[in-house]
């Protein structure tokens, strides 16, 4: 077929050759990769920013006179926004995502590589008209990261002119930019591979970023339309969520709207999101248990299926989160039963890391702490989801300090546990150089340490009732005094979290100006992307010739072999045994 | 073509059944033995088809919960012609152009499998003209109910979300047949050149503009059921 043939064909890419097509208006995936990375790590900082504004105003309340309620819920919002969304969306599929795809695959590039390029430049648009939210009259939305109406449109909501019409508007970007990326990841995986790579050789991370991307696509629609709609509401007065309302005094002229859609929208996008930043985490930490155990990962086919379970049914428990929104009993018993069910896929991989690990011939370096301290922090967060998920445990624990301290364990530590394990592993093929490790192990203690220092006491807070997005906590009867100086404890351990952050950024910066040159597989490891020719790889990726592949993602230690690892692209040798191979059982 | 692309073990008979659709899907190289750019193109539509559903069980959603009585769509959408109200008769002649439309690029395609590029660039732009009847019809069918004080924050003969929906949903879609349109005119334009007969002479890509509009087509469809028959 005429397509393969230019797959195959050396030249079939201009290549580019002057600054500019080269490393700003680039096509090539593996720029696109960096350009998201950096966008998306650089906005992640003005997210951890906001956090600790927020974090010093609860722990030290009359620090900041600059510091308003209303600032405060722009900081909630825009920090929550920030992360979910601008960070980990952005930075596991536009950055991860495009940067394995095509090398793990042993593809040249993806299969339109111009598109991708736009999808980065309508990424940056969006970022833009975020930040710019920041700078308008009436300043950013402060309704909370789940933008519920009516408040998030109504006089008295921080940002109700300006910042949540810029809000909704980003995303819609976002979603635009996304899905231009999206398309190319899922086709690339679907129809792109190398010979030899079947689906069922693929390695784990490409299987966890293909699902992510297929639930970003059915899923950021809800989100679109959800946009759209408040959009109007907001500007041109319709009531699609808005009822007959009685605000500040005065009656609104809407009438007839249902608030509840809204939710019903929002989370039908919401949490499958958790999934778009889960299941990437997961396909790449078990690639970094596997490689750094130097054993086969426990369980292939079983963690394939289980990321394609969580992905389906992540579409089925949205409801969750809807609670104490008022619902039908029966429907509060469908969400909870799925989402107990849900547990189930993600506790065989779970299980499967820790059977990995078994008996393996640990090296404790860089990315697998950070792998090993995802699953600490995973199992932490997964456990209290188990609380959450039942309605009656929830009605009193949603909205508190519980449910803060459950999401941020779950979905906002654990990916970048595996975020930044990913970047120490992949980061001597992406810039030539090795990470500084006394820096890195420095900078993974202090975070994985500090994240229980923040959030295990924000459990008790939750239990105390202390509840969440508040700016104050003033006088109480039923929290205690003492409750004050947790929250203090919390805000010096964030500070201390924060600070390793910059020792992150150091350590990058150094290592690209005088890190130990790496060679081409400095892990040896057996995916694709090590066996490239050149390290950084080339324009195009494989010279001349594109690979072959032979074998699983997973030939560690391979009794009998003199190496403990053979990569995928090496030929059965005569006398293997077949079970092995697999995908080649068929044969 | 088949030696391309296959599993190594092509040559041995596929088997059977289930475990020969999870090993054909399994394969190397591609799970699907058709172009990128289509491949492409059906994934986008599966997720253009969440956008209308949840468009449409939004609608479904506010008409259910909204207090006011929602307006009967056959008195709305009737023309009068000859002094006779006809219920429905503008939509109805809507829609039997778009499904129209549909069967001439069905024809484009056909004619672009046998490389005949004249009468498959002619195909389209006949396609393209249908496509632009319909969005004109839409836009007289919009000015119809906006002189009769229908808005997106108010409806005189009833429930506000009748407007916003209409306007909201049929917008949409008007925008997607906007878009068709300049995208079938653009592709005829290229095929008429004689671009692809420089590439081959493949012309899959009446195919996949074909599969774009057939889409935009059946959506219409559900519109006038669930707008315009409930
Ligand atoms: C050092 C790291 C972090 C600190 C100190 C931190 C701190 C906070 C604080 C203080 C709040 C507001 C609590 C309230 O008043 O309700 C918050 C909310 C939130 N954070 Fe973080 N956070 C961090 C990292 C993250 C990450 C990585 C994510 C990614 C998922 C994340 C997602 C969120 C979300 C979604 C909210 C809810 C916003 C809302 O209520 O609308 N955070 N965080
Ligand atoms: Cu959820």
């Amino acid at each position: 077929m005429a397509y393969v043939a230019i797959a195959d064909r050396d030249h079939h890419l201009h290549d580019p050759d002057t600054f500019i097509t080269k490393y700003i208006w680039s096509q090539d995936h593996k720029v696109i990769a960096i350009q998201y990375g950096v966008v998306a790590i650089g906005v992640g900082l003005i997210a951890l920013a906001l956090s600790l504004l927020m974090r010093l105003q609860i722990g030290f309340p009359d620090l900041f006179s600059f510091m308003t309620p209303y600032n405060y819920y722009q900081y909630v919002t825009t920090h929550g926004m920030i992360m979910v969304i601008y960070l980990l969306t952005a930075l596991f599929l536009g950055g991860f995502g495009n940067y394995l795809i095509p090398l793990m695959c042993g593809a040249r590039d993806m299969v339109f590589p111009y598109m991708n390029m736009l999808s980065f430049w309508v990424y940056l648009l969006s970022v833009i008209v975020l930040i710019a939210s920041f700078f308008v009259p009436g300043g950013a939305t402060g309704a909370g990261w789940t933008l519920y109406p009516p408040q998030a449109i109504l006089d008295g909501t921080p940002g109700s002119d300006w910042g949540i019409v810029l809000m909704l508007v980003s995303l819609a970007i976002f979603i635009v930019a996304f899905t231009m990326g999206g398309l190319n990841y899922v086709t690339t995986v679907l129809q792109a591979r190398c010979r030899g790579m079947t689906l069922m050789r693929m390695p784990l991370s490409v299987w966890g970023i293909f699902v992510a991307t297929i639930l970003g696509l059915l899923a950021f629609p809800a989100l679109f339309v959800a946009a759209i709609m408040m959009t109007l509401d907001r500007m041109i007065g319709t009531s699609f969520f808005m009822p007959a309302l009685l605000a500040l005094g005065e009656t609104t002229d809407t009438t007839g709207g249902s608030p509840i859609l809204f939710q019903h929208l929002f989370w039908f996008f919401g949490h499958p999101e958790v999934y778009i930043v889960a299941l990437p985490a997961f396909g790449i930490v078990s690639d970094l248990l596997s490689t750094h155990a130097r054993k086969n990962i426990f369980g292939y086919r079983m963690m394939v299926w289980a990321i394609v379970a969580i992905g389906a049914l992540s579409f089925v428990v949205w409801a969750h989160h809807m609670y104490v929104s008022g619902m039908n009993p029966y429907f509060g018993f469908f969400f909870a039963t799925t989402t107990l069910i849900i547990a189930v896929p993600t506790a065989i991989k779970v299980y499967n890391w820790v059977l990995t690990l078994w008996r393996g011939d640990i090296h404790l370096n860089l990315p697998m702490l950070w792998a090993t301290g995802f699953i600490f922090t995973f199992i932490h967060g997964g456990l209290t989801g188990l609380f959450l998920g039942n309605v009656t445990v929830d009605l009193p624990l949603s909205d508190t300090y519980f449910v803060i301290g459950h999401f941020h364990m779950v979905m906002g530590v654990s990916p970048v546990m595996v975020l930044f394990g990913a970047i120490y592993h992949w980061f001597p093929k992406i810039t030539g150089r090795m990470p500084n490790d006394v820096l890195g192990k420095i900078h993974f203690w202090m975070t994985f340490l500090g994240t229980y220092a923040i959030y295990l006491p924000m459990h008790y807070l939750g239990i105390l009732g202390m509840p969440r997005r508040y700016y104050d906590y003033g006088q109480t009867d039923f929290i205690p005094d003492s409750a004050l100086g947790v929250n203090q404890g919390i805000t010096i351990a964030a500070i201390v979290v924060a600070t390793a952050q910059l020792i992150f950024l150091f350590n990058v910066a150094l290592s690209l100006w005088k890190g130990k040159r790496a060679d081409s597989n400095p892990w040896r490891a057996t995916t694709l992307e090590w066996q490239t020719p050149d390290t950084p790889p080339k324009h195009g990726n494989w010279g001349p010739k594109l690979p072959e592949v032979h074998r699983w993602a997973y030939d560690y230690s391979v009794p009998g072999d003199e190496a403990d690892f053979i990569p995928q692209n090496h030929p059965i040798k005569p006398g293997e045994e077949s079970l092995r191979v697999a995908g080649a059982s068929r044969k | 073509m088949a030696q391309e692309g296959m599993n190594p073990a092509a040559d041995a008979l596929p088997p059977e059944g289930w475990r020969g659709i999870v090993d054909d899907w399994a394969t190397d190289k591609q799970a699907f033995h058709v172009p990128w750019g289509k491949a492409m193109m059906w994934i986008f539509l599966l997720s253009d088809t969440f956008i209308f559903t949840t468009f449409l069980t939004g609608y479904m959603n506010v008409r259910m919960s909204t207090a006011v009585e929602w307006p009967n769509p056959s008195e709305v959408f009737a023309l009068s012609i000859f002094g006779q109200p006809i219920p429905l008769i503008l939509i109805a002649i809507m829609t039997f152009v778009l499904i129209t439309s549909s069967g001439t690029m069905a024809l484009a395609v056909n004619y672009g499998y046998r490389r005949d590029r004249y009468r498959a660039a002619a195909l389209m732009f006949v396609t393209a003209a249908f496509g632009a009847i319909f969005v004109g019809m839409q836009a007289f069918e919009w000015t119809k109910l906006i002189e009769e004080g229908v808005r997106p924050w108010a409806n005189p003969m009833g429930a506000s979300q009748f407007g916003a929906s209409f306007f909201k949903i049929t917008g949409f879609h008007g925008l997607h047949v906007s878009a068709g349109v300049v995208y079938l005119a653009v592709g005829a334009l290229k095929v008429l050149r004689g671009d692809y007969e420089r590439r081959g002479g493949n012309y899959e890509i009446v195919e996949i503009t074909g599969l774009y509009w057939h889409f935009v087509d059946l959506v219409w469809v559900f519109i006038f059921a669930f707008f315009y028959l409930w």
